[in-house]
Formats: C-alpha cells, sequence, structure tokens
C-alpha cells in the first residue's frame, strides 16, 4: 500500500490515536481492533477491544483492570515489533507501575506518545526515559506555571509527620489517593513504623497487581477486614470517591487529606473540604514538561489532556509547531476537564 | 513573618474549630506583644486599606516571572485568587523569613501607601525575594488589602482567654470598640486587671439564635417570659459616659455623627449610661421601611429635607451600664425597670429615644394570634427574652429567642452567574433570577448566594458553563431553564432595580427541578405582595 507523504503517521480517528500504516489504535476510547495502550487508568483505554498491547511491566495491573483472560499481549521496556511495516516499542513514562510511552516509527519518521508521565522518583516504577522524536504528542494535565512540585521527598516526611501527630492522638488518618499509582506511590514511601495502614478494596486490589509484578510494598490490611481496637493508630488509603461515605465512618473521629497535584490550589483544596492537601502528582508539572518536551528533540507537538489551548499557545510563542488536540477526555473549558480530572483517576 | 503566615496556614488547613483554636493558643503564647496586636488586628478582620493596587502588583509579578500577561490571565483562572497566583508564579526561592510581624507591617508595608511608584516596586521586589511562597501569599493579600481568615471572633477570643487566663467575656468587652494594634493594647488586653478607662468601649453584643420548630410550649411558663415585636433597624449601643455621647453600630462602627437626633437627646442621659437597642426610621408613631434608614446609613453629610423625611429614633431595648456601674449581669427585669425609668425621664421634645414596647398578650396562643399581624405593623416578629436572664456576650442559646415570620417566597429562573470568593472562587455561586414581566420577558428581580449544598453549587456550576449564552467581564448569561424558589423578609417598590422592585435578606430556599421556567412567578403576582398591593405609588 501506498501513503500520501502528508497522511499524518497519527491522527485522531474519534476512538483515540490511529495509526493507519500500521492499522492500530494509541489510547482509544472506544472498542477497536488492535489497541496499543500507554497505561492502565480509565481515561486511557476503552473495554471491548479485540487485542491489548501494553508493557510487560504493566500486565498485573491491566489483567485487574481487564480480566484475567483479557486478550492483552506484552512487550518490554526497551524492546520493540513490527506491526505491519511500523516499528512499535516502549519507553517508561513514570507515570505508574507499567506506563509507557509508545514509540512508533515508520519511513524513518518518529512519533511518541507520551501517556501520562512524570519527572520525579517513584519507588514504584521505573522513571521516565526522553525518547528522541520528530512528533511528540504530550500531556498537559497540568500544564499552568503554577503547577511546580516540591521535593517528593519533602511532601512525603509532611504526610508521616501529619499521620503520626494524628496518632498520637488518637485519630485515623484517611488519605485520599487515586486507587491506581498514587496509592501504591505513597503506601511505598511513608514510614510503616508509625501504626497499620489500611486499605479500601479498590485500592488492595492493585496492592496485589503490584506485589505480583514484584514490586515492594509494606504490610496493607483491607480495612473492613481490620479490628477496631487498630484504627486510631492508622493510615487509611483510600479513593476520593469514599469521602463523606458511610464507609468512613467505621473510622470514628480521622483527620483527612488529599494527595493530587491539584492541592498546589488553596481552593482546590477548599473545595475538597478536606483538612491537609498534599502536593504529590503522577503528572509532570510546568518546569518538567517544558524541559521534556525540549529533550525529545521534536520539532512538532501534539498537545493532549488538559490545559491543551495554553500549552499549545505557549510553546507556539517559543518557536515549536504545537497543536491542541481535543480527545473525549479533553473540552474547549479547561475548568471542566480540571472538574472531571479531580473526580477521574490522575 | 514566619509565625503569622504558618499560623495562617494551620487555620485556613483545618475545618474543626478545636484545631484553630490551638493554633492560635500555640501563636500567641510566643508572640511577641506587639506581633500579637497586629495578629488579633487581622484574625478580627481589620485589615490595611489596598496599599498597591492589584494592577500593578500584576504588572510587576508578571515582568519578574518572565511571562506573557495572556498565561497570568490563565493561571488566574484557575486559581481564582489574585494573591495566589502572583506568589505560585514567582521564582521559587529557598528564602525563609523570620522578621517580625510587626516589622513587615509597620516598616515595610504601610510607609508603602505614601512611597512613590518606584519605591513600592522596590518593596514588592524585596518581600518576593525575601519570603518563600506561603508567605508571599499572605503578604500580597495584605498589600491589596484582601487579607482575610475563616475564624470568627468567638474563635480568637476564646484563644486569648486560654492564653491569658483572662474571663473571655472581659477579652471580648476589650476587643470592642476602636483600638490601635500596638503592643501596649496587646498588654492591656490580657491583663488580668479589669478596670476598663476607654469611656467610648461599647460592650459585645447578646444575639438570639431563632426558636426551632415553632416550640414555644417548651420555654415554660409565659410569665417567666418578657416578650417584644423584632424590628428590622440596625442593632446599635447609646453611650453616655464623661459628658459624650457614643453611638456604636453592631458592625463595631462609630456612627453617633450620622443621627444628630438621637445625639441630641442622649445629651439628658446620666453619666454612665449604656443602653442596647435599634436604630429605626420613625415618623407618625411608626416605623418606616428598612430602605429608607438606607438612604441615611451611606451619607456623609445630612441636609435638612433628608433629616425631615427620615427621621430615626433609637428603640431601647436594654440596660448595660447605669452610674458607671457593668449590670449586664443584673436579671431582666431589674433591667427593664431601670431602663424604663431613665428613659422616662428624659426630657426631649421630638422623642428620639423610645422604648421597645413589651407584648402584652396573656398566653402563647394570644401571642401566635398576634404573630399574624407581625408585616401590618412593620415587624419581623417577635424577641422572646427570659426575665431571669444576664445579658449575655454573642449568639447563645436558651434565654434570648428570635420567633421571626415565615418569609416571603416566589418561584424564579437563574438568568446571570458570576463567580464566587474564598472557597468557592472557581465556581459559579453568585446567581441573578429573573421573573416574567408583564411583556413576557425574563427581568432580574433579586441575586442570592446561598441556600444550595455544595454538590448543587457543582450541579449548576457546570450547568451554566454548558449553558453560557455571553460573557460580559466575570459574568455569564446562561439560558432560562432553571428555577428555584427564593425567600425573602421584606418587599418595597424601588425605583433603583429594573423591577421597579427590592427585596430583603433574599436566598435560595430550593431548587425546583419540577418546574419548567415558563411556571416561574411574574412581577405581577410578585407586586401583590406589596404592602400598599398593586396600585399604590412609589414611596
Amino acid at each position: 500500500m501506498r501513503y500520501a507523504a502528508h497522511t499524518p503517521l497519527l491522527r485522531n480517528d474519534g476512538s483515540g490515536f490511529y495509526c493507519e500504516a500500521g492499522g492500530f489504535h494509541i489510547d482509544p476510547w472506544n472498542p477497536v481492533a488492535r489497541a496499543v495502550i500507554t497505561h492502565g487508568h480509565a481515561d486511557h483505554y476503552a473495554y471491548g477491544c479485540e487485542s491489548y498491547l501494553v508493557a510487560a511491566e504493566g500486565e498485573t495491573v491491566f489483567r485487574a483492570r481487564l480480566g484475567v483472560d483479557a486478550p492483552i499481549q506484552t512487550l518490554g521496556y526497551g524492546q520493540s515489533i513490527d506491526i505491519n511495516g511500523v516499528r512499535v516499542s516502549m519507553h517508561p513514562a513514570g507515570h505508574i507501575l507499567g506506563s509507557a510511552q509508545i514509540r512508533v516509527e515508520h519511513r524513518g519518521e518518529v512519533w511518541v506518545v507520551s501517556g501520562d508521565y512524570k519527572r520525579q522518583p517513584d519507588p514504584t516504577c521505573a522513571p521516565f526515559e526522553p525518547v528522541r522524536c520528530d512528533t511528540f504528542i504530550t500531556e498537559a494535565t497540568f500544564g499552568l506555571p503554577v503547577y511546580r512540585w516540591p521535593d517528593p521527598a519533602e511532601e512525603i516526611a509532611r504526610i508521616n509527620a501529619w499521620w503520626r501527630a494524628n496518632a498520637d492522638a488518637g485519630k485515623s488518618s484517611l488519605l485520599f489517593c487515586y486507587a491506581l499509582g498514587k496509592a501504591q506511590r505513597v503506601i511505598a514511601s511513608v514510614d510503616p513504623a508509625i501504626g497499620p495502614i489500611l486499605t479500601h478494596g479498590s485500592v488492595e486490589r492493585l496492592n496485589r497487581a503490584y506485589r505480583e509484578a514484584g514490586i515492594a510494598l509494606p504490610p496493607t490490611h483491607y480495612a473492613m477486614q481490620a479490628e477496631r481496637a487498630d484504627m486510631s493508630r492508622a493510615l487509611v488509603i483510600a479513593p476520593l470517591s469514599a469521602r463523606g461515605t458511610t464507609w468512613t465512618r467505621r473510622f470514628g473521629s480521622h483527620a483527612s487529606g488529599f494527595v493530587s497535584g491539584w492541592m498546589r490550589i488553596r481552593g482546590a483544596r477548599r473545595r475538597r473540604a478536606v483538612d491537609r492537601g498534599f502536593v504529590l502528582s503522577d503528572h509532570v508539572d510546568w518546569p518538567g514538561l517544558m524541559a521534556s518536551i525540549n529533550e525529545t528533540g521534536a520539532g512538532r507537538i501534539l498537545v493532549t489532556h488538559g490545559y491543551i489551548n495554553v500549552v499549545a499557545r505557549w510553546l507556539n510563542e517559543a518557536g515549536y509547531d504545537a497543536t491542541a488536540v481535543e480527545t473525549r477526555y479533553t473540552s474547549s473549558d479547561t475548568e471542566d476537564a480540571e472538574q472531571l480530572n479531580m473526580e477521574e483517576e490522575e | 513573618m514566619r509565625a503569622f503566615a504558618d499560623l495562617y496556614a494551620a487555620l485556613d488547613e483545618t475545618n474543626k474549630t478545636n484545631d484553630k483554636i490551638a493554633a492560635m493558643v500555640d501563636y500567641f503564647s510566643r508572640a511577641e506583644p506587639a506581633d500579637a496586636a497586629w495578629a488579633i488586628y487581622f484574625l478580627s478582620g481589620r485589615k490595611p486599606r489596598q496599599i498597591i493596587p492589584a494592577r500593578k502588583l500584576i504588572e510587576w509579578a508578571v515582568d519578574q516571572a518572565a511571562l506573557p500577561p495572556w498565561l497570568f490571565s490563565e493561571c488566574y483562572d484557575a486559581v481564582a485568587d489574585m494573591a495566589e497566583t502572583i506568589a505560585l508564579l514567582l521564582p521559587e526561592t529557598d528564602a525563609d523569613n523570620d522578621d517580625p510581624l510587626h516589622v513587615w507591617i509597620e516598616e515595610r508595608l504601610l510607609p508603602l501607601r505614601e512611597a512613590g511608584e518606584a519605591a513600592q516596586h522596590e518593596g514588592a521586589h524585596f518581600a518576593w525575594r525575601t519570603l518563600n511562597t506561603r508567605q508571599r501569599f499572605v503578604w500580597n493579600k495584605l498589600i491589596t488589602g484582601a487579607f482575610r481568615v475563616g475564624v470568627s471572633q468567638q474563635l480568637v477570643i476564646r484563644a486569648l482567654a486560654t492564653v491569658s487566663g483572662v474571663d473571655a467575656a472581659v477579652i471580648a468587652h476589650r476587643l470592642m470598640g476602636a483600638w490601635e494594634p500596638t503592643p501596649d493594647f496587646y498588654t492591656a488586653l490580657i491583663a488580668p486587671e479589669t478596670r476598663e478607662s476607654d469611656v467610648s468601649r461599647p460592650y459585645p453584643f447578646f444575639l438570639a439564635y431563632p426558636i426551632e420548630d415553632n416550640r414555644l410550649d417548651a420555654l415554660g411558663d409565659r410569665a417567666d417570659w418578657q416578650i417584644e415585636w423584632k424590628w428590622d433597624g440596625i442593632r446599635a449601643q447609646t453611650i453616655r459616659r464623661a459628658g459624650q455621647t457614643f453611638i456604636w453600630s453592631r458592625g463595631e462602627e462609630l456612627v453617633t455623627d450620622r443621627y444628630p437626633e438621637i445625639e441630641a437627646a442622649a445629651r439628658g442621659l446620666p453619666d454612665g449610661t449604656v443602653i442596647d437597642g435599634e436604630l429605626l426610621p420613625w415618623k407618625d408613631e411608626r416605623v418606616m421601611p428598612f430602605m429608607q434608614l438606607q438612604r441615611r446609613i451611606g451619607r456623609k453629610t445630612l441636609g435638612k429635607k433628608l433629616l425631615e423625611e427620615v427621621p430615626v429614633i433609637f428603640l431601647a431595648y436594654d440596660l448595660l451600664e447605669e452610674g458607671g456601674v457593668d449590670v449586664r449581669e443584673q436579671p431582666l427585669s431589674w433591667r427593664r425597670s431601670r431602663l424604663e425609668a431613665i428613659v422616662s425621664a428624659l426630657d426631649q421634645p421630638v422623642r428620639s429615644i423610645q422604648l421597645s414596647p413589651v407584648v402584652e398578650a396573656a398566653t402563647w396562643d394570644g401571642l401566635a394570634d398576634l404573630r399574624a399581624e407581625s408585616r401590618a405593623r412593620g415587624v419581623e416578629g417577635f424577641m422572646l427574652k427570659r426575665r431571669e436572664s444576664p445579658f449575655r456576650v454573642g449568639r447563645q442559646r436558651g434565654d434570648w429567642w428570635k420567633w421571626k415570620i415565615e418569609p416571603y417566597t416566589v418561584d424564579a429562573v437563574l438568568i446571570n452567574a458570576q463567580r464566587g470568593s474564598g472557597k468557592r472562587a472557581s465556581l459559579y455561586t453568585d446567581y441573578t433570577f429573573g421573573v416574567w414581566d408583564d411583556a413576557g420577558q425574563l427581568i432580574p428581580f433579586a441575586k442570592a448566594y446561598s441556600g444550595l449544598t455544595d454538590a448543587e453549587i457543582r450541579e449548576v456550576d457546570s450547568f451554566i458553563r454548558r449553558n453560557t449564552v455571553e460573557k460580559f467581564g466575570p459574568v455569564r448569561s446562561v439560558k432560562p431553564e432553571l428555577v428555584f424558589e427564593l425567600a425573602f423578609e421584606g418587599i418595597q417598590r424601588s425605583t433603583r432595580h429594573k423591577s421597579g422592585i427590592a427585596v430583603r435578606f433574599p436566598r435560595i430556599l430550593r431548587w425546583r427541578h419540577d418546574k419548567p421556567p415558563q411556571d416561574a412567578d411574574s412581577l405581577a403576582t410578585i407586586r401583590m405582595l406589596l404592602p400598599d398591593g398593586d396600585t399604590g405609588d412609589a414611596q
């Protein structure tokens, strides 16, 4: 088959980024024949695809999400396969366990789809590796210069201090985290000597997937099976959707916190009505975003997820050829996207 | 600045009363008096007027952060707080400044008011490179006159009482009226010595809660209660001490010179008298609508015409000090008889100080009947006061209750929305509601800000974003689709409102999911609620 020179290697066909030459979609939101997936957050895959190609490091996570019998093929970081003459490889994105940037090469042209990514250290996943390319499709969840992350070690120290103070006051510490990725990163980072770590069911299922993949996590207990006596010194890890539900009542007197990049903004924390916000994100902040784009060496940037128009305009003014790409998960009003993102997983 | 910024963060980070008090106790037990005085000044809602306009501050911040103005706007849109946006955008520093709060305020902040622009610019840069993100935020708030912290005066008082061991009521009293945030003020505030020297100082007001579910039978014997009408004016204290008169509004504003007729009448009060009461527009032996009083409030100079059109009286409720002695612990029955003696002894050609009449209904049932006359009398219902009660401090349950008449209600359509402030800063929470006019158009009728749950607010916010018709500045007009039941207390004709009607205390009662917009109320039916019905003239 022949393709006109101007046919883009990847384009949004209404179901996701479609590679016409290879006949596959990357991160589709509708069921497709062949899906290549960057990571296991719900806004990056659709159920019901005929086949999934994922990074081998994330297989247990995908099976926890898609079902043990799902048609999943894996590819290790740095390995490549040929799909209809298109070379596809996976490279660590540093977002969560098994998250991958997907490199697509065809006739000497290289595109990289970042998926979600971060540049901070994370004990539960391989660090981001910049991949040289011609066109880089980046996320922009926190694509505003007000988003600059503090040192994660300091934020973890703040979580430990908060947990310890609550425990000493006889209160459990209810810490809201996205169930996949953030929860395990926090669990692997906090000081388990302070007290027991209890979990919401949705978190515990993913802890199991992480442990099966060989990621070391301190002992955790499913909260519904925990003795009430354990609770006063406990750190309870739950998704934000559990906030204010009857599920939280069993912890009696407790303090609440939320771990998210959104907590950089005061109003975001106050709207959530949580006591404490901890600024720990699995996405790049503004300086990280700009540095990463620069390191890819790409001249053409497609911006998707989050503050796409802001980032595209900034990049254009800086001399890149940048375009904002609407996907099903973005809308023209970035605040709506923010509201949505805060409800969804990071 | 470090300790104060930490205190601000601690107060901001919790909704729990005890944690807020603990944070303040911790601060005040370490702070030097000069800093503590300023902290109380800010925590009690006082703040310096804007020193540098926000527009200038943004210009300098954008310049320092090397960002284009459009990107600042995008950030501001997401953060919805100017001081915070600037604090977050400035280059990070490792700064952690520990210079005392009073040095920052007195030597580096207030002097900038009189300084030229270059000096202001240098002052801002000095602060920004010397302070970390959290401290810069507080400084930005102070310099733009926008400082506000979510803590009530009651909590500040409880914290100070804990730190000093002085009774909370005494602290509350010492915080009333005008004072300067000096070390001497703070030292006197927490001193055990109780002799007061400021002749103008009012007492804290005693406020009532609404009675629950109209449960009058729970109050016991009718004879144990003194009942007065509930008046719709401005709560105030009139003080006569050392040959001078002071009139304080409940907002702790000294308003003596705005009510010359009351000041004149108060000259006849014996020295050392403090009376609690209400400022009311009053003509021909009758209260006038509150809006008439508003005509007097805003005026710097009072013309003869306005004084004749809207005479104001002080309706006396209670006696707080007699012969220079604090009598608040005496029972109400005792205070009332002394008050009657004092007011009736006044020699006034125009009766500008009058006694609040006691309602005579002999039984609770009789009272319920009389309550129906409230609107015709221009009052809002009853105040129920236990005859044995002392004059307490602040809003407390048990001894005083207010029993208000049911509000007016209408169904109106959401037509405009604006962003809120504080924790609602990035949500559209300030609504304008319309009703159908005679031509079949929706006409703005009332604005309301409260009454919905957080979940409803978010739902309405999302509707507004999806159904914006036009944006003008911060306001969006929206597709007229959502209907809400509004409640309000008073209604009056107005030439200043497009609808020709002004209402008092409008608020949202509930979201009428069941009503389509065409079933909302019309101006014609609302006019029927006017005291003079549909046909009377304005005023």
